[in-house]
């Protein structure tokens, strides 16, 4: 896949024609009387992989929980494959919302569902399939993350690493046309982080999977990204591609907080 | 104090057909309070103001007037509207509905414990809402609750002979009847008072199984 098709426009207004797969226009979201993120313009091409990095508290969260519907934008709109989610009457977003998934940091597993049940759950009862159908499907992806044989484990008898892996799975499940992961990594025991990185490596290079992710693992997001977007106080500083936002930057402020992490 | 065994003799059938009563009532006492209590919690969540506040004034209202003066109530007042009910059907309602708000506050906290991730995953996944509380929420929630919610029914047990006063003959009220009859009263009450502890250890043990089995 090639790396350089990278948005022209980041931070500006989001090109004619409406070809990508995400995009916020004007999004404003305060939180109280802070201006969390301000008139937000983006856009994600279909199948890209794109990167949010930034200083804590940048607003990086708040985009992804934005576009899962998980809190709600003051200004603007947001629209996912030509569907909006806001503004949108809740059937509306109820439909657009099934496009995307999502992988949490703290991985959220169902602790009362055995793991096949966490994978097979919003399938059968979303999408509509067979309970024999999902299983099919589950199987396959427990396989896909290496974990064929804890189908009947609880969540709660698995490593963090493992259940990380049962929730992409699960996420995966559901065909999403957007995968947003927030720092899938950040809550896992330093053993285990490579694991599930090589696992998303793995699926962002066979699938045509759009990702979103946010991710203070350089070296990852250097190998998976398309496209990377530095975020300050809730605006995009600088993007692009990463052999160039990491390699060679423009802005001193993406200098700063590149050298403090790397 | 004077004990006679063939007193207890004389009891047996009478205290049989009491402890039935209070079993009885027991378990549909308990049956209305995890129903109707499930019922108030879900309500008191709605986003309506108009079906929280009514829920919130009436079970606040019940929770804080006596379990005595609600059946009396309900026995001697509700008649005079036209609403006649047996003794026992009285009772029942009485003893469901009143413990109803405690079993409603204790869903709440259940509820309320349920880690707000846990409906992130859920809205992630597109699961309705529906299907979110009933799959997710509730099976957690109550699994948290289930010792509280034993605790009660074990409350309930030690309150039903109130159900004597409106004439209900459960095993206290067996005991009573048997004593102004023969005018023997050491037996019959003793041997309720062991009853008690009979019926509310093994129900101990049954909760901590059902405890356990949610606990899978
Ligand atoms: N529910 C909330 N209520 C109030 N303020 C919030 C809430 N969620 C986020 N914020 C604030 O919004 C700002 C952006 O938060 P966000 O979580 O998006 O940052 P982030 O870029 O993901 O940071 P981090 O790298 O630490 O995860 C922060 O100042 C945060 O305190
Ligand atoms: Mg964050």
């Amino acid at each position: 896949m090639p790396a350089d098709t990278a948005l022209p426009n980041p931070a500006g207004a989001a090109p004619a024609g409406g070809r990508e797969l995400i995009r916020l226009d004007q999004v404003t979201k305060r939180f109280g009387g802070t201006t969390v993120l301000d008139r937000l313009d983006f856009t994600v091409d279909p199948g890209k992989h794109v990167t949010l990095i930034g200083p804590s508290g940048s607003g990086k969260t708040t985009i992804l929980r934005l576009l899962m519907t998980l809190t709600k934008p003051d200004e603007g709109t947001i629209t996912v494959d030509g569907e909006q989610l806001f503004p949108a009457s809740e059937k509306e977003r109820r439909e657009a919302r099934k496009k995307i998934g999502m992988v949490f940091q703290q991985f959220n597993l169902f602790p009362n569902m055995t793991v096949l049940r966490n994978i097979t759950e919003a399938p059968v009862t979303v999408l509509g399939l067979s309970r024999d159908e999902a299983e099919v499907r589950a199987r396959e992806l427990l396989d896909l993350v290496g974990l064929a044989d804890k189908c009947d484990a609880r969540p709660t008898q698995l490593s963090g690493g493992q259940q990380q892996r049962v929730a992409i799975a699960r996420a995966l499940a559901m065909r999403p046309r957007v995968l947003l992961l927030d720092e899938v990594t950040s809550a896992l025991d330093p053993e285990l982080v490579a694991g599930v990185l090589d696992l998303l490596r793995d699926i962002a290079r066979s699938t045509d999977i759009t990702m979103l992710c946010v991710t203070h693992e350089m070296n990852f997001a250097r190998d998976i990204s398309d496209q990377v977007l530095m975020f300050d106080a809730g605006r995009v500083i600088e993007s692009g591609p990463p052999e160039k936002l990491f390699g060679d930057p423009e802005q001193e402020r993406t200098r700063e907080f590149l050298s403090a992490v790397l | 104090m004077n004990w006679n065994w063939s007193t207890l003799d004389d009891f047996l059938p009478a205290f049989g057909h009491g402890l039935l009563v209070t079993l009885q009532a027991l378990v549909l006492g308990t049956l209305i309070a995890f129903a109707l209590g499930l019922v108030w919690a879900l309500a008191q969540r709605s986003p309506l103001r108009a079906v929280r506040w009514p829920v919130t004034a009436v079970t606040e209202f019940i929770r804080n007037t006596p379990l005595l003066v609600q059946l009396f109530f309900f026995f001697y007042v509700l008649p005079e509207w036209g609403l006649t009910l047996s003794a026992m059907a009285t009772g029942v309602i009485g003893l469901g509905l009143h413990y109803s708000t405690y079993t409603a506050e204790v869903y709440r906290a259940g509820i309320d414990g349920v880690p707000v991730g846990q409906w992130e995953a859920a809205t992630a996944l597109s699961l309705p809402r529906s299907r979110t509380w009933t799959a997710v929420v509730l099976p957690q929630a109550l699994r948290r609750v289930a010792p509280a919610l034993g605790n009660y029914v074990i409350a309930m047990l030690k309150d039903s002979p109130m159900l004597m006063t409106i004439g209900v003959l459960e095993m206290l009220g067996q005991a009573r009847q048997y004593g102004s009859r023969t005018f023997h009263m050491n037996e019959p009450i003793v041997a309720v008072g062991i009853a008690f502890i009979l019926v509310a250890y093994p129900a101990s043990l049954l909760l901590r199984a059902l405890e356990r089995r949610l606990a899978r």
